[in-house]
């Protein structure tokens, strides 16, 4: 097997190039990689389309800090706070840039990246069907039901084939094998569409701990491109038995967020004045702490004796 | 006013909505709450669904700022991925589905992406995330709005989420069944009548009146002949709230 375990300033540059399609956490609410997004921010990597069914304010962030000039996804904003500043600033005034938007709905945004993830032409669905998404984006098609004998309206979804899928998980090995659990959101459909994964690591473990459970896994190692030891790398979005929401840092960043120049501000604050994660964990201190889940609710033992 | 704040009353009413058994997609804030209060009351079979990948009997025990926050991860019923959630809204297997939004019309279409229209809106509002598929694919979808005469309108500038969409045989022809069922609002509820599926007067909250409804309303808002107070919260249905709001945040 071979070795995967990179830094993530390492992991960003070899891996992420400017006006790739990248997703950016999929997993909804949960597990989405801001030290990831910081990463990108610090490297100014530009013009990346983010790909994301809600990835809460991390594409907020991309697109003031000047990275992101096209979204593909279902939700922009602050689950938190509500409505994304940078987000609107961007499409109602251009400020820092021009903004486009692919309109999606969750159930879209799953179908174009399962098509991707499954070598499907297109995927056909319905739920879209009545929408103005269908208007906004023109690049599904609207069509007929070949097999139905009465008139049946059918969205065809085109594959969506992100570049590369930046996804935190619980705990991996230094091969890109992996265990993700909880809820997950479109995290396999990425990991499947994507012709790269960068993994950020919550705990690198053992091989032996994966192996241990392969029906935890989401795609085996050898998939992986790259695998990043970032504790709490999804702060302040949750991560299922390990970190709670960090509910006010989301508010915080709303608030200040509000004016271009407060947006500015936290940015210098959070992650330019930054080197890393590591010091961003160090600045959060207690803060980080308090989050961490120390309850136990483990799972029962699964058996997968041979004989 | 009674012992009740009106977003309790909006809770219980949106509750009253689930029925025994009922499969729900349940999304966050005040829906989530009625479900409870329909779990511990008149609907002790009911199943939520959350798009993130959860599907849960009982509600979490715990603060949740969002639908995947630990709280709603543990004693789930599954924790599994949005598409297989969301097959089950596609796969008609959803009785009913709660969302909000900025701007909703007289036939129950919602604005949640685009206030002024595509091509220069004064509000890029976040977008569906999952509310068009609700919306579309829920055998009855049920709105939770705050009643003021810019967001009840004439017409939406854009449709996110599809209600009757022109009225009559619309929604049948654009290949949807199901439809909005019930606006809760802060005032009143209203539902939609007749062939043409226009959103009608039903029943006005507490402390409100039909002039003040009509007047927060952007069309010509018909009444219901057997218009009627909302009835209040009986004492079980806010015996099985305050034990889900311990904190009372839907009391202030």
């Amino acid at each position: 097997m071979i070795e995967k375990l990179v830094d993530l300033r390492d992991a960003i540059a070899e891996h992420l190039r400017a006006g790739d399609k990248a997703v950016l956490g999929a997993c909804l609410e949960p597990d989405v990689p801001f030290a990831a997004t910081h990463e990108i921010i610090r490297q100014d990597l530009r013009d990346l389309n983010v790909i994301a069914p809600i990835s809460d304010a991390s594409t907020d962030m991309l697109i003031g800090a000047g990275c992101c000039t096209e979204v593909t996804g279902a939700w922009v904003g602050n689950v938190s706070g509500g409505l994304g500043h940078n987000y609107r600033r961007a499409y109602e005034t251009a400020e820092p840039h021009k903004l486009t938007v692919h309109d999606h709905s969750n159930f879209s945004i799953g179908m174009a990246l399962m098509a991707g993830a499954y070598g499907m032409p297109y995927a056909p669905m319905r739920s879209i069907l009545g929408s103005d998404i269908l208007r906004s984006n023109p690049e599904f098609r609207l069509a007929e039901n070949p097999f139905s004998e009465a008139a049946e309206p059918v969205v065809l979804v085109p594959p969506l084939k992100p570049n590369v899928a930046i996804l935190p998980v619980q705990r991996a090995d230094r091969f890109g094998n992996h265990h993700h659990w909880g809820s997950r959101g479109l995290v396999f459909e990425a990991a499947m569409a994507a012709e790269k994964v960068i993994l950020l690591a919550d705990e690198i473990v053992e091989p032996e701990v994966i192996t241990s459970d392969p029906s935890r896994v989401l795609i085996p190692g050898y998939l992986v491109s790259a695998v990043c030891h970032v504790p709490a790398g999804m702060h302040p979005s949750p991560m299922t038995g390990r970190w709670q929401r960090d509910n006010e840092f989301f508010n915080e960043y709303h608030r200040q967020s509000r004016s271009r120049q407060g947006f500015l501000e936290w940015l210098d604050e959070w992650v330019l004045s930054l080197p890393d994660h590591a010091a961003y964990r160090e600045k959060l201190g207690a803060r980080l702490e308090r989050l961490r889940i120390v309850g136990a609710a483990p799972a029962a033992e699964t058996n997968f004796a041979a004989a | 006013m009674a012992d009740y704040s009106i977003q309790e009353l909006m809770i219980v009413a949106a509750a009253r909505e689930i029925r025994d058994g009922e499969v729900v997609f349940v999304g966050m804030r005040l829906p989530i709450t009625a479900y409870g209060v329909a779990r511990l009351t008149h609907a002790p079979n009911a199943v939520g669904l959350f798009e993130c990948g959860i599907v849960r009997y009982g509600p979490a025990d715990g603060m949740l700022y969002t639908m995947g926050d630990p709280p709603n991860q543990l004693g789930a019923a599954w924790a599994t991925g949005l598409v297989q959630v969301m097959s089950l809204l596609q796969r008609g297997r959803v009785d009913a589905g709660f969302i909000g939004g900025a701007e909703i019309d007289r036939f129950g279409n919602i604005n949640t992406s685009y206030i002024g229209g595509i091509g220069n809106p004064t509000i890029k509002l976040p977008g569906s995330g999952g509310a068009a598929d609700i919306a579309a694919m829920s055998k009855r979808l049920l709105a939770i709005m705050n009643h003021e005469k810019r967001r009840l309108v004439q017409r939406v500038d854009y449709v996110t989420s599809p209600g009757y969409l022109d009225g009559g045989e619309s929604r049948k022809k654009a290949g949807l069944d199901g439809g909005p069922a019930a606006v809760i609002t802060d005032r009143a509820i209203l539902r939609p009548h007749g062939s043409d599926n226009e959103l009608h007067l039903a029943s006005v909250h507490e402390g409100h009146d039909v002039d003040e409804v009509r007047g927060q309303t952007g069309w010509d808002l018909k009444v219901l002949p057997d218009l009627d107070e909302t009835p209040p919260p009986t004492a079980e249905e806010l015996a099985a709230l305050h034990e889900i709001d311990k904190d009372g945040f839907w009391r202030r």
